[in-house]
C-alpha cells in the first residue's frame, strides 16, 4: 500500500471508511511530514495536537457509523484564515500574536465535516505577492527543482505554502485564497490543482481582508476530484458575508466524469502574448486537442479589454487594500511601536509591521483614491472593470468554459524578479480577469517544462458554474496523465 | 426676518444644520451588539464593532426602516438605491480606520421641516438629504495622566445624518428646526432626541452677508450638544463673523470647536488642512436596494405627524396656532389633550392643560409623562367647573391640591366642602348679614356709589368661604341694594 501521505484525499476518505487505516493513522503520517520538509518553510504555525484530537474524534465518529464527507482528511490552512485559538498571522510582523477569538466560516465548514488541520501555512504578507517571498515568515521553497540544477524556486503565491504543502505530500488538501491568482499561479508552479470558485460562492467572513471585492477562498488538492470533493464543503451562503450568495451547492464530485463532448470551448485571442514561451504555447495548444479529442467544439473568441486587466487590478486591489489594512493601527491587538503622539505611534507601528510590497500597495491605493485622482484611477479602473466583466458575457454567449494557460511562465528561482514589480504583476496576466469578472477559474497541471517543471492549464466558467469547470479540468487530466511529483516528495 | 446691526450696516446670517441623529434600535448599524446607554465601557462591542481581522458588517433592516420612516416623516424623497460608502480616516476610536457612511447616494433626498413661529406663521426650511452612518467609539482623554482610553459601546451605532438647506436666518429659527425635527423623529420611534445622552448632535454651518448679497464663506462648528448651545453659536459666530469683516478681514472656510464653558468658538482645522476622506463604495456591502411595496408600508404606517395634528386641532378644537404648536410638540402632550377635551370644553380644556397644568409641571421639573394627575383627572375637574359644582376659582385650588397629593378633583371637593352654594336663600342670608354689618356702605350704594358693589361681592365670598356662586352673590346684592 502507499504511503498514507500519498494517498489521495478520496482514496483516503474512502480507505478510512472502510476502516483499512485509522484517521489517527493519517494525522501522524501527516505531522511527521510537516516536520521532515520545515526546510520548505511552508508552515508558520504546526498544529499537531489539534490534528491528533480532531483525528480522534473522526475515529469515533466512524466508529460509530456516523463518518462526514471529511472526517480524518489532514488539511492546510492557509494563514490568512481566521482560526479559533490558534495564532493567525497573515504573514505580517502586525499581526505579531493574535490569536482570534473566532473561526472563518470556510474552516468552520471544514470542521464540520470531519476535517483535521495541520497547520498554517505560509503565504505572502497579506496575500500581496506572487512568489511568496514578501512573507515577515521568510520565503517558501517549492519542492520542485529543475532538472539537474539545485536552485530553490518559489512556489508561486500568495498561497505559497498551501500549494507547497500539498504538492509535498504535507496535507491531502489545502485551502487558499485567490484575489488575482494567488490559488492558480501557485498551483500551477507547484503540479497541482487549485480552484478560484465564483466571488460570492465561498463566505470571506473570518478571512483577513486583502481586496474585499476580489478575495475569494478556494481549495488546493493533488487532482480533480479532490478540489471537487473540498469545494463542495467549503462553498455555501453565509449571512454573515454580505456578498455570499444564496445559491445550493451542487455534488460536484457526483458529474465529475461527464466528460466535455458537445461543450463549446473559448481560445480567447487576446491571451496570445509577446514572449509566451514556446513550452506553454504548445501546451495550450495540447490542452485544445485533448478536448476537442474528447468531443468538445474549439472556438477563438475576442475578450478585447484584457490588457486593460492588469493595471485595473493593480488600481482596484490595492484601493481597497489601502482601507482594508487600516484597522492595523497598534492600537488594539497585533503589533505597537510607541510614539510621541497618535499619528506618530500609528506610523511608526505601520513602518514597522508592514513589508515593503504591502508598504507599496498601501500607499499606491491611498493614492488612487485621494481626491484629484480618484476619477482619473479608481472609478476609471471600475468603468473598465465592468467591460472586462462584459467581454467574459458576450463570450459565454458562445461557449461554455474558456481554455488558457495559468501563468506565463514556470516557477522561477527564489530571488529573481525581486527588484522589479511590474515583471513580478505580469505573473498573474492570465489570472487577473477572471477574477475582476468574479468567475470560477481552475489551474491544473499539464504538463513539464523542458527543464522539468510542472506547467498549468486554466479554465475560466460561468458565475457559479464550477461544475463544467471541475467536468472540463477531469477530461484534460484524464488526457494529460501528469504524474510527475516533486524531488522534494519523491 | 431679523437682521444683526453691524458698524457698517445690517448683516443677515446665514444658517445650515447637519443634524447626527441616533437611530432607534436595539442593535448597531452593521452588528448585532447592543445600543443601550449607559452600559460598562467597551461591554457592548461585536468583533465587528472592533474591526478584528476578517470580520464583515452586515446591514441591520430595521435601522433602513427607521431611516425610509424618518424620510418619509420629512416629505422627502426616498432613494429606492442607495450606496455605503467609506470615509478613511484614522483615529482610535474608529478601530476600522473608516467609517461606513453614505457619501454620493443617500437613501433620503429633499424633504421639508416646517417651523411654527412663534407668532403663529410657520416658515419651511428645506432639507438637502438623510443619510446613514455609523457612529464612533470615544476617546476618553481625562480617565489617567498619560493615555488614552477607548470606549467603543457607541463604535457602529445607527445615525441618521440630516443637513438642511442654508434656510434659516437666526438662531432662533435654527432652534424651532431641531426642536421640530426631534419632535418628527419622537412621533416616529426613530430617535429618541435625547440630546443629554448623545443621541442627537448637531454641526452648524454659520456665514453672514448683506441682506441680498452673495453668500458669505461658511465656518462648520463641530458636535454642538443642546439646543441652547446651538443657539449661543450661531450669536457668537455671527458676530464675530461680521467682526472680522468689518475689520477688513475675510472669513477662513474652516472647522470650529464650540466651547461650551466660554460660550466661543475657536478654530479646529482649516479647509486647507481638511482631511482627505478618500470616499469609496464599500465593497462588502452591496448597494442598498428597497422594494417600493414595502416603503408603501411603511408610509401607510406612519403615526399623525405634528404638522397634520396641529391643522387638526385648530380645526376640530378651535385652537389657535400658537395654542396648538404647543399642544402637538410631543405625542404624548396631543394625546393628553384629546382625553381631556373629549365631550368637553375644547378651549377650557386647552387652557388647563396648556396654562395650569404645564405651568405646574415646569415649576416641578417633572414630565408629563410622571404627572401626578392624568388626563381623566383633569376632565374630572372641567366637569366640576362646567356643571357649576366649584367656581373656577375654587378649581385652581382643587387643582394644587390634586398635583400635589394625586387626589381626585370630586373626592377633594367633598373633603372640604367647597361645592359652589347656588341655593338663593342661603346666599341671601349671607348678604342680609353683611349688609346689616356695613349699614352706612350699604347706604352709599343705594345713593349711587356703584363703586362699592364690588366691594359687597368680597364680603360676601369671603363669608361663604369662596364658595358661592359668583353671578348669584351678584345678581342678589344688586336686586338689594339698587332697588
Amino acid at each position: 500500500m502507499a504511503a498514507l501521505t500519498d494517498l489521495s484525499l478520496a482514496a483516503a476518505r474512502d480507505g478510512l471508511a472502510k476502516k483499512k487505516f485509522s484517521a489517527r493513522e493519517i494525522a501522524e503520517a501527516h505531522i511527521k511530514a510537516v516536520e521532515g520538509a520545515r526546510g520548505l518553510n511552508a508552515f508558520i504555525t504546526e498544529t499537531p495536537e489539534k490534528a491528533l484530537t480532531m483525528a480522534a474524534q473522526s475515529d469515533a465518529r466512524i466508529a460509530k457509523g456516523e463518518a462526514r464527507p471529511l472526517d480524518g482528511i489532514p488539511l492546510a490552512i492557509k494563514d490568512l484564515f481566521c482560526t479559533e485559538g490558534v495564532l493567525t498571522t497573515a504573514a505580517s510582523h502586525i499581526l505579531d500574536g493574535y490569536t482570534p477569538q473566532y473561526e472563518s466560516t470556510v474552516t468552520s465548514n471544514l470542521w464540520r465535516d470531519g476535517a483535521v488541520m495541520v497547520g498554517k501555512t505560509n503565504l505572502d504578507e497579506f496575500a500581496m505577492g506572487s512568489s511568496n517571498m514578501t512573507s515577515y515568515y521568510g520565503p517558501v521553497e517549492s519542492p520542485w527543482r529543475r532538472e539537474g540544477d539545485n536552485r530553490p524556486l518559489v512556489p508561486g503565491g500568495s498561497s505559497g505554502g498551501s500549494a507547497a504543502a500539498v504538492s509535498a505530500r504535507l496535507a491531502l488538501g489545502a485551502t487558499g485564497t485567490d484575489t488575482g491568482g494567488s490559488i492558480r499561479q501557485p498551483a500551477s508552479f507547484c503540479g497541482i490543482v487549485g480552484l478560484k470558485p465564483t466571488y460570492g460562492r465561498c463566505s470571506r467572513w473570518g478571512i483577513v481582508a486583502f481586496a474585499s471585492s476580489l478575495d475569494q477562498a478556494g481549495p488546493f488538492a493533488r487532482d480533480v476530484r479532490d478540489t471537487a470533493i473540498l469545494m463542495r464543503t467549503m462553498a455555501g451562503h453565509d449571512p454573515k458575508d454580505s456578498t455570499s450568495v444564496d445559491l445550493p451547492v451542487p455534488d460536484y464530485e457526483a458529474t465529475l466524469d461527464g466528460g466535455v463532448k458537445g461543450l463549446k470551448i473559448g481560445i480567447p485571442k487576446e491571451y496570445r502574448v509577446d514572449g509566451m514561451p514556446a513550452e506553454i504555447e504548445k501546451l495550450w495548444s495540447q490542452g485544445i486537442e485533448w478536448l476537442k479529442a474528447e468531443g468538445a467544439e474549439i472556438r477563438e473568441i475576442s475578450l478585447p479589454h484584457t490588457k486593460y486587466a492588469l493595471a485595473t487590478y493593480y488600481i482596484v486591489a490595492p484601493a481597497e487594500a489601502s482601507s482594508n489594512l487600516a484597522r492595523y493601527d497598534g492600537v488594539r491587538f497585533g503589533l505597537r511601536v510607541d510614539g510621541d503622539s497618535l499619528d506618530d505611534m500609528y506610523a511608526r507601528t505601520r513602518a514597522a509591521g508592514f513589508g515593503a510590497e504591502v508598504r507599496r500597495r498601501v500607499m499606491i491605493g491611498t493614492y488612487v483614491l485621494s481626491a484629484g485622482y480618484y476619477d482619473a484611477y479608481y472609478l476609471k479602473a471600475q468603468k473598465v472593470r465592468a467591460l472586462i466583466a462584459r467581454d467574459f458575457d458576450q463570450a459565454f454567449g458562445q461557449v461554455d468554459a474558456i481554455l488558457t494557460p495559468t501563468a506565463p511562465s514556470a516557477a522561477f528561482a527564489i530571488g529573481d524578479k525581486m527588484d522589479d514589480p511590474i515583471a513580478m504583476y505580469l505573473n498573474d496576466v492570465f489570472t487577473v480577469p477572471a477574477s475582476l469578472a468574479g468567475l470560477p477559474a481552475l489551474s491544473l497541471p499539464a504538463g513539464l517544462s523542458g527543464d522539468g517543471l510542472p506547467l498549468g492549464l486554466h479554465l475560466i466558467g460561468r458565475a457559479f458554474d464550477e461544475a463544467t469547470v471541475l467536468r472540463a479540468a477531469r477530461t484534460i487530466e484524464k488526457a494529460a496523465g501528469f504524474t510527475a511529483r516533486p524531488g522534494a516528495a519523491s | 426676518m431679523s437682521l444683526i446691526k453691524g458698524e457698517t450696516g445690517e448683516w443677515e446670517v446665514v444658517i445650515g444644520l447637519e443634524v447626527h441623529a441616533q437611530v432607534s434600535s436595539n442593535a448597531k448599524l452593521f452588528s448585532g451588539a447592543a445600543t443601550a446607554f449607559g452600559a460598562e465601557p467597551n461591554a457592548q462591542v461585536s468583533f465587528v464593532d472592533a474591526a478584528m481581522p476578517g470580520m464583515l458588517p452586515v446591514i441591520n433592516d430595521y435601522c433602513v426602516e427607521q431611516a425610509v420612516r424618518t424620510g418619509l416623516g420629512l416629505n422627502a424623497q426616498i432613494n429606492l438605491h442607495s450606496v455605503f460608502d467609506r470615509k478613511n480616516y484614522f483615529y482610535a476610536d474608529l478601530p476600522a480606520g473608516y467609517q461606513i457612511s453614505q457619501y454620493l447616494q443617500p437613501i433620503v433626498g429633499k424633504g421639508t421641516v416646517v417651523l411654527d413661529m412663534p407668532d403663529g406663521s410657520t416658515r419651511e426650511v428645506g432639507v438637502t438629504r438623510l443619510h446613514l452612518e455609523m457612529d464612533a467609539g470615544k476617546s476618553l482623554h481625562d480617565q489617567d495622566p498619560r493615555l488614552t482610553y477607548v470606549d467603543l459601546n457607541r463604535a457602529g451605532v445607527a445615525l441618521m445624518e440630516v443637513v438642511s438647506e442654508p434656510d434659516m436666518r437666526t438662531s432662533e429659527e435654527a432652534g424651532l428646526y431641531l426642536k421640530k425635527l426631534r419632535s418628527i423623529m419622537r412621533y416616529l420611534g426613530t430617535c429618541d432626541g435625547n440630546m443629554d445622552e448623545g443621541s442627537m448632535r448637531a454641526d452648524v454651518n454659520v456665514s453672514v452677508r448683506k441682506p441680498g448679497g452673495e453668500l458669505g464663506t461658511r465656518c462648520e462648528i463641530k458636535n454642538v450638544n443642546s439646543m441652547r448651545f446651538v443657539q449661543q453659536a450661531i450669536e457668537y459666530e455671527a458676530r464675530r463673523q461680521i467682526e472680522v469683516i468689518e475689520g477688513g478681514g475675510a472669513i477662513n472656510q474652516e472647522t470650529r470647536l464650540f466651547d461650551s464653558k466660554q460660550g466661543t468658538t475657536r478654530s479646529m482645522r482649516s479647509k486647507e488642512h481638511a482631511h482627505d476622506y478618500r470616499y469609496f463604495p464599500d465593497p462588502d456591502l452591496l448597494p442598498l436596494e428597497l422594494d417600493p411595496a414595502w416603503v408603501e408600508t411603511i408610509r401607510a404606517s406612519l403615526p399623525e405627524l405634528p404638522d397634520a395634528k396641529k391643522a387638526r386641532f385648530m380645526k376640530d378644537y378651535g385652537l389657535s396656532s400658537y395654542d396648538a404648536g404647543v399642544l402637538v410638540g410631543e405625542k404624548d402632550t396631543g394625546a393628553y389633550y384629546e382625553a381631556v377635551a373629549k365631550g368637553r370644553d375644547a378651549k377650557l380644556a386647552s387652557n388647563w392643560v396648556t396654562g395650569e397644568l404645564f405651568g405646574r409641571l415646569n415649576k416641578a421639573d417633572t414630565a408629563l409623562a410622571d404627572s401626578p394627575v392624568s388626563a381623566a383627572a383633569v376632565g374630572e375637574l372641567i366637569d366640576l367647573i362646567a356643571d357649576n359644582t366649584i367656581s373656577g376659582r375654587i378649581a385652581k385650588d382643587v387643582f394644587d391640591e390634586m398635583f400635589a397629593t394625586g387626589k381626585g378633583a370630586r373626592a377633594i371637593v367633598s373633603e372640604k366642602g367647597l361645592t359652589q352654594i347656588t341655593d338663593t336663600g342661603a346666599i341671601e342670608t349671607a348678604i342680609d348679614q353683611v349688609i346689616a354689618a356695613n349699614a352706612d356702605k350699604a347706604e352709599q350704594v343705594k345713593a349711587g356709589k356703584d363703586a362699592l358693589l364690588g366691594w359687597f361681592v368680597g364680603q360676601v365670598m369671603k363669608a361663604t368661604g369662596g364658595k358661592a356662586n359668583p353671578a348669584k352673590v351678584n345678581e342678589l346684592l344688586r336686586a338689594k341694594l339698587k332697588n
